[in-house]
């Protein structure tokens, strides 16, 4: 199928992601990439491992996190998961304005989830745990803070993306940049479900 | 080939795929309950004082290795076919991860 094709949802593909050479192509380099992500992560997360017991007198990971709020944040990204999921269901469908309902929904909740971070973040700076203050300081910040950097890149990119294509449609040019960037915003919530099991429930029972 | 379901009549087509879609977003969905399921059992799991963090701690990891599943072979359609090098390439970096988490934990760690 061709790029600029005009289609009908009576002519859009099954698998509109993959129906041309540079969909396919960007779908097999962005699993390449997600390849290298859990590597730059996995790096991050053993380094945390191995240094999270190092607090240099600042307040140890039990006392200090707030786990309400971890939970609420955990809530709001896996509820945006899905919301992502809603959206990439649309698109297969050719229903472009669903579409992009759902994937505004999805940078809603991420925003909020961002919000939240930002928060705890500032909470635990004022009780004196700050980035230089430890190496569990240190590695939870570079940890948690790559997530949150990555949550912040797949906000601009969702919506730049809705803002690009809002007047131009759906077609099998944009398809698999939408389908893509879901994908994108699934591994982040992977990611997070490793943080709030290994850092946060883990740093709550030693 | 401009689907897969060609039956020569572009509205059965139509019909049958909206259907599939419709079938698979349920799939998603009960995919979605079970892993908010395992969050909220991983959260009390920790907060539920009592087990000894040698039983709370390999449980909350494997909460959430099947939780990530879900999030890979359904959110990420990684059960459909057409995941080879996908599946290879998420594989590989798990490998790595496994060993570089391993390294540290036994090197750095004592």
């Amino acid at each position: 199928m061709h790029v600029e094709e005009k289609l009908t949802a009576e002519t859009f593909p099954a698998s509109p992601e993959k129906a041309t050479l540079e969909g396919k192509n960007k779908f097999l380099g962005f699993w390449l990439f997600l390849g290298g992500e859990t590597v730059l992560f996995a790096s991050l997360f053993a380094t945390y491992l191995a240094l999270r017991d190092k607090t240099a007198g600042g307040p140890p990971a039990h006392e200090l996190f707030r786990m309400p709020l971890v939970f609420v944040a955990t809530m709001l990204l896996l509820t945006s998961s899905l919301t992502s999921v809603y959206a990439i269901y649309h698109m297969k469908n050719f229903d472009f304005k669903k579409m992009q309902l759902w994937f505004g929904i999805t940078v809603l909740l991420g925003a909020g989830f961002l919000g939240l971070e930002i928060f705890e973040f500032n909470e635990y700076v004022h009780e004196g745990h700050v980035f230089t203050k430890s190496a569990f300081a240190s590695s939870f910040y570079t940890l948690v803070g790559t997530h949150g950097g990555h949550v912040a890149f797949g906000l601009l990119w969702i919506l730049t993306l809705m803002i690009r294509n809002a007047k131009r449609g759906l077609n099998l040019y944009n398809a698999p940049k939408f389908y893509v960037a879901s994908l994108y915003w699934h591994f982040i919530d992977v990611v997070w479900v490793f943080i709030f099991t290994v850092v946060y429930l883990m740093g709550m029972v030693g | 080939m401009a689907n897969q379901t060609n039956t020569g009549n572009p509205h059965v087509d139509l019909a049958y795929r909206r259907k599939k879609n419709a079938e698979e977003m349920k799939h998603q969905v009960i995919s979605f309950v079970l892993m908010i399921a395992l969050t909220l059992i991983a959260f009390f799991a920790v907060g539920y004082n009592e087990f000894s963090h040698w039983f709370s701690v390999p449980f909350i990891l494997l909460l959430a290795i099947v939780q990530v599943a879900f999030q890979l072979y359904y959110f990420m359609h990684m059960s459909h076919k057409g995941h080879e090098l996908p599946s290879l390439f998420i594989y590989g970096g798990v490998l790595v991860a496994f060993v570089t988490v391993w390294a540290f934990m036994t090197v750095v760690w004592w």
